[in-house]
């Protein structure tokens, strides 16, 4: 397969790349590490071990206190990692981005705040089929809560939301609308453009999953035109909890704050407590400072790859891996929208997908296994489980190749 | 590819595929319903007691291999057995796929053809597909309606 033009003009070296991931160079049973596993956690680049680090080695200090150099030169780094996050999203102002431990709790962040305060008893939040269950658990506490309904828009065979039906469930009772950009057990890139349209139209607030869209994809918040946004770090090559809330200003500046603590307040007696401005008001207690700095350093990595470059070779990945086990006898692969990023989940006929995890890893294969946190997804095809390889930056055609021995193996053990 | 076939043995391949005692039991009097959260596989276990011996043994459900062949090969296994004896076996098969492998040997030996399950103490992610039926049988003879692996 020739290189896209995009590929090409970025001189895009998947060889280089994968020299800055201190892991790639590990093995298991003997095997070079094959990591497919990039949906569930993304590896890390030397550059954001080395931000994390640099912070403990030279100048870790609590964050917005104290008058000392280090607290200064700590919040110093953690301001300019939220700035970095903003830029990344294309918000307008670090009023907007709430730094918080990743995805699910930003999700929980909006549905107890915004929520709480909007969703009355008959009102309705609408979510689709392919939700991660991080975005439908806190809509299902707080629509028990408020006496609200979910509702769901299904998706098609091929993992596409049907969108005649997400329009129809659009309704003036509709508060708030939460999908996914990116599906995590499919792959399948939601139309989140057309999506927040309707869902304006019809007079709701929007909430946009970014979860497995920020390593994959630009993502502009101004442009979806969504009023919130949420991503993980971790995904994007980032610590573990660290992430991001992107919410328009005016909705956060008239929502009342979550989690109580220091930090978040501008004054407190035993009377009465005021807020701090935006967006310290939903930033309770000590965050993690390290973590936040080294995300901002593997942001600025992901940058400096070019994520035009990431999306371009991962695509190319995507359409060989399709073909490559589209041919192999007794696989199926679940999940074949037209927009996809990332993502193989797929299903052998006879073997459980246990035994295929099970199988590749002893070959050196990391993929995940099981229902993805996506039970219904699950339910919708009808099957417990599948088998889920998925892409970043650093993997290779070769990489796919081993896979698809990997699976053949599967095959001729389970015969 | 060593390890990899301690722990999927020709054996537990065979029941894997041909399930043995694999349907419902009509006329059972004890039963429960087990679920391994975590990958969402299920094995319901039937049995019918007389006199404190188990006289048949059956299960349904869906699972991996392991979870499968364990169901299989430990319904077999219970026939005939007293509910003391099933309950011990449940002990030494617990022992053999989580204690330490010095012990494994002794257990083994007392385990006859269910000793094929040793590998399992290998791939700890794997201990709760070879217990979930196991456990399931437990609940069932102390009369509980469910069993998980959690």
């Amino acid at each position: 397969m020739s290189s896209s033009p995009a590929h090409a003009a970025t001189g895009f070296d998947v060889e280089a790349v994968r020299r800055e991931f201190p892991v790639l160079r590990e093995t298991v049973n003997g095997r070079p590490l094959v990591y497919l596993d990039s949906a569930a956690s993304a590896q890390k680049p030397q550059a954001v071990i080395d931000a994390e680090r640099d912070v403990y080695e030279h100048y870790y200090s609590n964050i917005h206190r104290g008058v000392h150099r280090l607290s200064m030169l700590a919040t110093d780094a953690y301001e300019k990692a939220r700035g970095t996050i903003r830029a990344f999203l294309g918000a307008a102002s670090t009023r907007e981005v709430v730094l918080l431990r990743g995805t699910t709790e930003a999700i929980n962040l909006v549905a107890q705040s915004y929520g709480r305060r909007h969703v009355a008893a008959a009102d309705e939040v609408l979510i689709t089929g392919l939700e991660h269950h991080s975005n439908i658990v806190p809509w299902q506490l707080l629509c028990e809560e408020k006496a609200a309904k979910l509702r769901v828009a299904p998706i098609d065979d091929k993992g596409d939301v049907d969108m005649a039906a997400f329009e129809r469930l659009l309704t003036p009772r509709t508060k708030i609308v939460a999908v996914s950009h990116v599906s995590n057990a499919l792959g399948t890139i939601n139309p989140v453009v057309r999506m927040t349209e309707l869902a304006h139209a019809a007079g709701a607030v929007v909430l946009v999953d970014g979860a497995q869209a920020a390593p994959h994809l630009r993502v502009d918040v101004r442009a979806i035109g969504c009023d919130f946004y949420a991503f993980s770090g971790h995904k994007v090559y980032g610590p573990s909890a660290t992430g991001a809330l992107y919410g328009r200003e005016a909705l956060l500046a008239a929502m009342p704050p979550w989690q109580g603590g220091g930090d978040m307040i501008a004054s407190v007696s035993f009377e009465k407590s005021t807020w701090n401005e935006l967006p310290y008001k939903f930033e309770a207690g000590t965050p993690n400072v390290a973590g936040v700095i080294a995300l901002g350093a593997a942001i600025d990595w992901v940058g400096c790859v070019g994520l035009d470059a990431i999306a371009a070779h991962e695509h190319e990945l995507l359409e060989y891996g399709t073909q490559l086990l589209s041919e192999l006898p007794g696989l199926r692969l679940v999940g074949t929208a037209r927009e996809k990023a990332g993502v193989f989940s797929f299903v052998l006929e006879g073997v459980h997908p246990h035994d295929v995890g099970t199988v590749l890893d002893h070959e050196g294969i990391a993929v995940r296994t099981g229902h993805h946190c996506a039970q219904p997804v699950m339910d919708r095809y009808g099957i417990p489980a599948t088998t889920r390889a998925s892409l970043a930056c650093f993997n290779t055609k070769q990489e796919l190749d081993s896979l698809a021995r990997g699976i053949r193996k599967v095959q001729e053990m389970f015969a | 590819m060593n390890d990899l076939r301690e722990l999927y043995q020709e054996v537990i391949l065979d029941h894997s595929k041909k399930p043995r005692n694999f349907r419902e039991l009509p006329g059972a009097n004890r039963s429960a319903e087990g679920y391994n959260p975590l990958c969402g596989d299920r094995a319901t276990v039937y049995l019918l007691v007389e006199d404190d011996v188990v006289r048949e043994a059956t299960f349904k459900g869906s699972g991996c291999s392991i979870s499968t062949a364990s169901a299989s090969m430990m319904t077999d296994a219970l026939k005939g057995k007293t509910l003391g004896e099933a309950k011990a076996l449940f002990e030494l098969f617990h022992e053999l796929v989580t204690a330490d492998p010095s012990k494994a040997a002794a257990v083994s030996a007392q385990l006859g053809k269910l000793a094929v399950f040793a590998g399992v103490h290998e791939f700890p992610m794997r201990v709760k597909c070879a217990s979930l039926a196991w456990h399931t049988m437990k609940a069932a003879l102390e009369g509980g309606a469910r069993a998980t692996t959690e």
